[in-house]
């Protein structure tokens, strides 16, 4: 990428990227130029323009020590925005944005997106299910080991469906999270975690992530 | 270590994942074996002690860096290949041999256990790395003692030489340790119809065809069987009796065997069985037919052998052997047959590790097969919860329970989600906080603690401050160690986890263990960290100063509940908490000034901490927030003025920063009663200056405090009583008192009970009856013969202080000496006090005589019961205070008869000399009055002349006191006048 057109890059993403001063982010573009172009990953479809689905669950799982493939997928999905299945420059700076620094509101918006699975803007009981169905530890004496889970994700819904409709809508999942932050990543952990926040600049050489 | 704890490791395994030993009074036992061996072996076996390991031992420790000194350390001693024998960085011990184990165990001192227990958990095999991998996993664990010494033979080299030794030394404590677990779970054996059913069933998976299985059959008579699971007849069950059964064994004719509640034995069986019992009594089926069948023991033996290959066999025998027991038979069924299960592998040693762990050691999700033997105190309570399960346990109790489910076996994500929703129980309701410790939800709170996901510390902990409001809540978060997890806690990086934390500490820490522990573990410090911020002050706070402000109050909070220990007040001092205290104490927000505030005047009881809040100009801020609107503020500022007013430096700061007015306003709240004991107190201590007075009776408080005489609490009547006795310093205050009406309310306050109370009383009384008209009431009103009577209080404080005000009653009553005789016995009680031991008494008690003695009938009477040689004997005093009232009783005691004579036989002359050396004018006027007094008698004169007097007396003739100048001249010219007198008779 020339000198110029970094520069722009840096200029304009400085701007919707709000989280982050332009030294961030340009810290960030060089990040996604070394990670997309890690050897091993000349194969996929968008060598060198961006992330596909592995490299990204891949990085999300280095990085910030994720481990659910169904949520890093959403978690794709949700920095996805044109629904290309690729990440690009643009899409990842904005994406980490959130991912990162977002306030309390952008990442209600965010993890919700992520646990609406089916995108129909609720989560619902089958959802929960989804994400909820390794929770729990076997437990040998258990006759239905989806009994427990059933039982959870009503706990949840009692504890988060205001409107009692049997599902969250986002107003719900606002509503509870507002009212106890903890609730955030109710299903799932979809954020890192406080440690990770700093990582991502720290001036080591970039591709070491 | 050895064997027993590569099994234990073994056990761990089986267990789960990443397991822990559970505290239980036999793993406990088994800790103090292994560690006593440990300290043993360096004395015993130094040469084996000296071995160094294949591999370190490596732990996280907890052992504070004190313990090691510095944060990474490394021994000395080094093995072959130069690494150090024991290594420590950050929080992780490595260790290679004995020597050092025992050294840093011995350092432990009690955390000894917890670091023995701590290594056996991180170190499931410490077989394999003392001795290297082939020893660990040879063929088979428990025959595998003679493989390796057959290996260990082979070669000889002195190494060789001294692993045999090692491993015999760690075989050793391996049948110590089988030993005393056996010890353990073999007391109070009683067969119940489960627990034979369960050995039935295990032996028949051991029997059949062949020749390698423990017996050749075993068989019931019966089929049928009852529903309390007994098969023999109901007749036979009213005598213990369970079942019968037919065992064959390989090498015995078949064996009938009765098994009853009391044990086994031979019946007369065969064909139709006779009950009448043909052997002694064993204690279960496999003692029996040991003692029975060699063949059976030597099976057993064989059995054990194959243990490796049949592992998984075994399990799923246990298992299902498990889940017929737990669905038929009731919890303490289980839990008597499960110790039952130990005779039984006590000879399968395989076995019995295998079986062993799950049952005793309470980890992940094992939890609901663990309930076992040695938890003493389950044992107790559970039956009984049950019970009560079944009559009326509120609905809350099974809400809680089943989120503890989610608690105790969910991931980070799921636990969450049950943390969150047992908040929306009430939890400020008791049902719910003993729901919660019933359940066992508490051990799983407190083990989040312990975890890296800080959504599940900050969920847990907001629960644990909630219920820690409940005092049977907060002894048991203190038993199950949660304050020590909290104080680390107050080392993470979060502010929202710092806060809660410290408010649970806040909580928690009410009681004096807890408030030990805290200090013990460095929390002090911790919590005098989260005050160390530097946003105070400004009233528009950004979140960050905000967040800041949060810790600095919940750390306060947490301080405060901690200073009421003595210690822990010098704990935060050390810690540098003063200049923070006093640095939040400028803020503006009463939510923090009301725990700063709190912690001060709760540590206002050191004199360190007095004049630092005088110093660090605190004194300023406490009286701005004594017009503070929150009335808890108010109190703590008044308590901590209460208490740091005994200063004069600190009294004025007091008027100067203008905290008298508010002072004297605050007596008007009468509702609030801590805060009117609290200001009244804080009235009482800043009336001992004169000057405060004066203010105080600008802003009318006598008037107040007269108003407060009645109707009110101890404390309140204590503090207020104390402040009108420091008025009184102020003549027109006593008339204000009489005035607004109070000497009647404190005549009749004399007739209390409560000691601080009636000494400050008696100190008002006194002080009012300074003036005539006061007296008047107060002689009407018989507050002379009651203050007379507390002289028989066995407190010599209101002894004194009665002492002192009889004083100004008799000086200002009409008729004094007629009303002190008409006290009956009162003289000879007076007189007896001077054999007190309390300096003030006596001081007060001289004053008393003093003022008797001017009526001369009383004196007459005093004489008679001895006051003069009870005064002489006083003479040899250092107190000025004494010196001065004594001589003053001596000098009006020498106006009847021969008493100046007595003084004189009784040695009181030669010391009251030495009184004019004093350094206190006040005493030099009473002993020159009381020296002119006794220098009428000639003899006495002779003796002040020999202990040098006039020299002295002559300086006093110089003072500008008249009554001083007056009493030494006469007193001289008694003595020159018997000196010319002598020369007379002599020469002339």
């Amino acid at each position: 990428m020339s000198r110029r057109k970094l520069q722009q890059l840096v200029e304009s993403l400085g701007r919707s990227a709000k989280h982050f001063n332009k030294s961030e982010v340009e810290c960030l573009i060089k990040l996604f130029n070394a990670l997309v172009k890690r050897p091993g990953q000349s194969n996929s479809r968008f060598a060198g323009v961006g992330f596909d689905r592995n490299m990204f669950r891949d990085t999300l799982h280095s990085a910030f020590g994720m481990t659910d493939v169904m949520l890093m997928d959403r978690v794709f999905r949700t920095f996805d925005r044109d629904n290309d299945s690729c990440i690009s420059v643009v899409e990842w700076v904005e994406g980490l944005s959130v991912f990162l620094r977002g306030t309390l509101e952008e990442r209600i918006k965010y993890c919700f997106e992520v646990y609406d699975l089916n995108g129909d803007g609720y989560i619902s009981r089958e959802e929960m299910f989804q994400m909820l169905k390794n929770s729990l530890l076997k437990q040998p004496s258990e006759e239905d080991p989806d009994e427990g889970i059933k039982d959870l994700v009503d706990i949840a819904l009692k504890k988060m469906d205001y409107d009692h409709d049997g599902k969250l809508s986002f107003m719900d999942f606002e509503k509870a999270v507002r009212d106890e932050n903890l609730l955030l990543e109710a299903f799932g952990p979809c954020l890192p975690d406080l440690k990770w926040q700093t990582m991502v600049f720290q001036p080591a050489p970039s591709a070491g992530l | 270590m050895g064997a027993a704890l590569s099994r234990a490791a073994q056990w761990t395994a089986a267990g789960s994942g990443t397991g822990t030993l559970e505290t239980t009074s036999l793993n406990e036992s088994v800790l103090n074996e292994i560690i006593k061996f440990l300290e043993d072996v360096c004395t015993t076996h130094p040469q084996e002690a000296a071995f160094i390991f294949r591999e370190p031992l490596e732990w996280e420790t907890e052992l504070s860096c004190s313990v090691f000194g510095e944060e990474t350390v490394q021994s000395e001693a080094k093995g072959k290949d130069g690494q150090p024998v024991l290594l420590r960085t950050a929080s992780t011990v490595r260790v290679r041999s004995f020597d050092q184990l025992s050294h840093l165990l011995q350092n432990a001192m009690e955390k000894k256990s917890k670091e023995a227990q701590a290594c056996l958990e991180a170190n499931r095999d410490p077989i394999v790395k003392i001795l290297g991998p082939e020893y660990g996993t040879v063929e088979g664990e428990d025959l595998s003692m003679l493989h390796l010494l057959d290996k260990v033979k082979k070669d000889d080299d002195p190494e060789t030489e001294t692993i045999r030794r090692i491993i015999l030394l760690l075989h050793q404590l391996d049948l110590q340790l089988l030993n005393s677990s056996l010890k353990h779970i073999s007391q109070d054996i009683r067969l119940n119809p489960a627990a034979v059913n369960n050995e039935v069933n295990l032996l028949k998976n051991f029997s059949g065809k062949g020749e390698d299985t423990v017996l050749e059959s075993l068989e019931y008579t019966s089929d049928y069987m009852f529903s309390n699971g007994c098969r023999a007849p109901p007749w036979r069950q009213a005598h213990g009796e369970i079942c019968y059964l037919v065992i064959k064994p390989h090498d015995t004719d078949p064996l009938y065997i009765t098994c009853s509640t009391a044990g086994v034995f031979l019946n007369g069986g065969k064909d139709d069985i006779d009950y009448e019992r043909k052997s002694d009594v064993y204690k279960d089926i496999v003692t029996f037919l040991r003692e029975r069948s060699p063949k059976f023991v030597e099976n057993m033996a064989k059995q054990a052998a194959k243990k490796d290959t049949e592992e998984g066999r075994s399990n799923t025998v246990s298992r299902k052997a498990k889940k017929k027991a737990s669905g038929t038979s009731s919890q303490s069924v289980r839990k008597k047959q499960s110790s039952k299960w130990y005779g039984l592998l006590i000879f399968l040693p395989s076995f019995f590790f295998y079986f062993y762990f799950p049952y005793l050691h309470k980890t992940g999700r094992f939890e609901d097969i663990s309930e076992s033997s040695s938890e003493t105190e389950e044992d107790e309570e559970q039956p009984i919860r049950r019970q009560e399960g079944n009559t009326d346990l509120p609905s809350e109790y099974w809400g809680i329970q089943k989120l503890a489910k989610y608690l105790k076996g969910g991931n980070p994500t799921a636990t969450v989600i049950a943390l969150c929703s047992m908040r929306d129980f009430n939890l400020a309701q008791e049902t719910c906080q003993l729901a919660i410790r019933d359940v066992g939800c508490l051990e799983v709170l407190i083990n989040l603690l312990d975890t890296e996901e800080i959504k599940c510390q900050i969920g847990s902990l907001k629960i644990l401050k909630e219920i820690s409001q409940n005092t049977l809540i907060r002894h048991a978060i203190a038993d199950l160690g949660g304050l020590e997890i909290m104080v680390k806690i107050l080392d993470s990086p979060d502010k929202d986890l710092k806060c809660l934390a410290a408010e649970t500490i806040a909580n928690v820490a009410r009681f004096k263990e807890a408030r030990r522990t805290v200090r013990q573990h460095g929390g002090i410090k911790r919590l005098v960290g989260l005050l160390g911020c530097n946003s105070v002050g400004s009233s528009s706070l950004t979140s960050y100063q905000a967040k800041d402000t949060e810790m600095a109050r919940c750390g306060a909070l947490a301080l405060w509940s901690c200073s009421k220990s003595t210690k822990n007040k010098e704990a935060i001092r050390k810690a540098g908490g003063i200049p923070l205290l006093a640095k939040w104490l400028k803020c503006s927000h009463a939510n923090i000034l009301t725990p700063v505030a709190g912690t001060l005047q709760e540590c206002a009881s050191e004199p360190s901490y007095r004049l630092a809040i005088r110093t660090e100009g605190m004194i300023e801020n406490l009286v701005k927030n004594l017009s503070s609107e929150h009335e808890e503020l108010q109190m703590h500022c008044a308590n901590a003025i209460f208490k740091c007013a005994e200063d004069k430096e600190t009294r004025d700061l007091v008027r100067q920063h203008g905290g008298l007015a508010p002072l004297s306003v605050l007596l008007g709240n009468s509702e609030n009663k801590q805060l009117l004991a609290a200001v009244t107190g804080a009235i009482w201590k800043c009336a001992i200056s004169r000057e405060n007075v004066s203010k105080f009776r600008e802003c009318k408080a006598v008037e107040a405090l007269v108003g407060l005489l009645t109707d009110q609490p101890e404390e309140v009547l204590v503090n207020t009583v104390g402040a009108l006795g420091e008025c009184c310093q102020e003549p027109i205050n006593r008339t204000t008192i009489r005035k607004c009406g109070g000497i009647p309310t404190l005549v009749k306050l004399l007739t209390g009970t409560d000691q601080a109370l009636l000494v400050n009383v008696t100190k008002a009384v006194g002080a009012c009856a300074a003036e005539r008209e006061n007296m008047t009431i107060i002689d009407r009103l018989d507050g002379v013969r009651l203050l007379w009577s507390l002289l028989k209080n066995p407190n010599p404080d209101v002894q004194a202080s009665a002492a002192w005000a009889i004083c100004p009653c008799i000086e200002n009553a009409k008729d004094a000496g007629e009303m002190v005789r008409s006290f009956v016995g009162g003289l000879e009680l007076i007189v007896n006090l001077l054999k007190s031991k309390n300096k003030e008494v006596l001081a007060s008690v001289c004053a008393a005589i003093t003022n008797i003695a001017k009526d001369e009938e009383n004196l007459a009477v005093i004489t008679d019961h001895g006051v003069v040689p009870l005064l002489s004997k006083l003479a040899n005093t250092n107190n000025d205070k004494l010196r001065r009232h004594l001589a003053e009783a001596i000098s009006n005691c020498c106006m009847w008869g021969s008493n100046r004579v007595t003084f004189g036989e009784t040695k009181a002359v030669a010391p009251l000399v030495r009184y004019l050396k004093s350094n206190d004018p006040s005493v030099h006027r009473a002993t020159a009055q009381a020296l002119y007094q006794l220098s009428e008698d000639p003899n006495n004169c002779i003796t002040m002349h020999e202990n040098g007097v006039v020299k002295l007396l002559l300086a006093m003739v110089g003072s500008t006191d008249e009554t001083l100048q007056e009493a030494a001249a006469g007193c001289i010219a008694n003595i020159r006048r018997l000196a010319l007198a002598t020369e007379k008779a002599k020469y002339g």
